[in-house]
């Protein structure tokens, strides 16, 4: 239930409305649990709602944290 | 499988800790079976399926008043598609459908406005349910929906606090659980330090995790490392998605709208403000205060195990009635209905488990 999917912010609408690109879908959310958010962020997406600001850097560091886990671990 | 991964799964069985894991997260439980990761870990690490599924733990006199309410000719009632095949005492909402009762599926609380703005002469009642992840949702709606003066919208809350069940969990000396795969889009609102507390408290290691497969043999690997040097602290793997302070957003919403409650978990009995429901400026959005509903005793389904599969107690192939008389086209406990429950995962799944 507490699924959550990305997305990317392509307008931002009054009353704490927005439009984000869901793989190729463009949907209106709402930013109200997010109002920092700024066009071309990447957010997770839960029932309806903005919930984060993905970090697209720690995404790629996460990838290379496992590798050097495992060289640590050797 | 990349080869890093089966690296990884080697150290694991050479370090020889015997140790169940819990995690507490549909999402996660589906992501675990659907990984077939249970078939690839070593014999000494077992994955423990705690109650991480909203709709699973919902007391069974909770959706037999929803289900109640729903056949009542003045009301729409409004709910996310997974409570619609959930049995009550008497049928589901589903079959409460069939039989005349309006009820919508939203993808979003927030369609309820538009709901309740088309049918002002109906009473639109919210099915609220989810932990810290949805209930933020549904408190920005039923704010909006003040704002809007929306009368005819209120909001039957079934909404339940992670925190608090774990705490019954680490309590209850019957289930063994070592370290906690934490949920990750609760602790999206919630950030680290409630499991930080409790991490310390009961002496568990802890750690946020994402739902890729990688991240989930990485919060394993976290988890095992802390086992191994004695430590029991809360450690963040799902870093892109969560701040260690959480979405402070969110939880200034929760609290500006809702207030805990003591609440009935399926299995777990009453655990002391593990839900939430309206407090004083917000409670004439209370469906219970609004159609004066008295909850009824909490029934078991005769037969059905899922209420030691939600602690953690049973696997849910241990279940009698798993896989003959309870299957997911004939379901008859929650865990067995939802898609994220921990018998369909299990179910749909069973040949990458062993």
């Amino acid at each position: 239930m507490c699924l959550g999917v990305p997305g990317q912010i392509i307008e931002i609408q009054p009353d704490l409305g927005a439009v984000a690109d869901i793989d190729g879908n463009q949907v209106t959310i709402s930013v109200a649990l997010l109002p920092e958010v700024e066009i071309g962020d990447y957010v997770l997406i839960h029932a309806g709602f903005a919930m984060e600001i993905i970090d697209l850097q720690l995404a790629i560091e996460t990838k290379q944290l496992l590798q050097e886990l495992q060289e640590l671990n050797k | 499988m990349n080869s890093n991964v089966l690296q990884l799964m080697e150290q694991m069985k050479n370090e020889k800790i015997n140790c169940s894991l819990m995690e507490v997260c549909g999402t996660h439980t589906m992501a675990i079976a659907k990984s077939g990761i249970r078939g690839i870990l070593p014999d000494n690490i077992r994955l423990l399926t705690g109650p991480g599924c909203p709709v699973c733990v919902t007391s069974q006199a909770d959706i037999d008043a929803a289900i109640e309410l729903s056949c009542h000719p003045d009301v729409i009632l409004v709910t996310f598609g997974d409570m619609m095949r959930v049995p009550g005492s008497k049928g589901s909402l589903q079959e409460a459908r069939s039989q005349g009762a309006d009820i919508r599926i939203v993808y979003s609380p927030l369609e309820t406005l538009e709901i309740a703005r088309e049918n002002p002469r109906r009473q639109v009642v919210f099915l609220g349910i989810g932990f810290e992840t949805t209930a933020p949702t549904v408190a920005a709606t039923v704010q909006r929906a003040d704002q809007l003066k929306l009368k005819n919208l209120s909001v039957y809350s079934v909404h339940k606090l992670v925190p608090p069940v774990l705490r019954a969990i680490f309590t209850d000396k019957t289930v063994q659980v070592d370290g906690l795969i934490c949920p990750g889009h609760v602790s999206v609102v919630t950030g680290i330090y409630p499991f930080a507390e409790l991490a310390v408290q009961f002496q568990k290691p802890m750690v946020i995790t994402g739902f890729d497969p990688e991240d989930i043999l990485q919060g394993i690997a976290l988890l095992i490392g802390q086992l191994k040097s004695g430590e029991a602290k809360a450690e963040l793997q799902y870093r892109r998605a969560v701040r260690p302070e959480g979405n402070p957003t969110a939880r200034q919403l929760l609290t500006q709208v809702f207030e805990p409650v003591d609440a009935l978990w399926r299995g777990l009995g009453a655990i002391p403000a593990s839900g939430l429901n309206f407090n004083i400026h917000y409670r004439d959005y209370d469906a219970r205060r609004r159609f004066q509903i008295e909850v009824g005793n909490e029934t078991e389904i005769p037969g059905c195990s899922c209420g030691a599969v939600l602690s953690g107690k049973l696997e849910p192939d241990q279940c009698p009635l798993f896989g003959n008389a309870c299957t997911p086209i004939q379901p008859v406990g929650p865990c067995m209905v939802s898609q994220e429950g921990a018998c369909a995962a299990t179910y749909r799944y069973q040949l990458l488990r062993r």
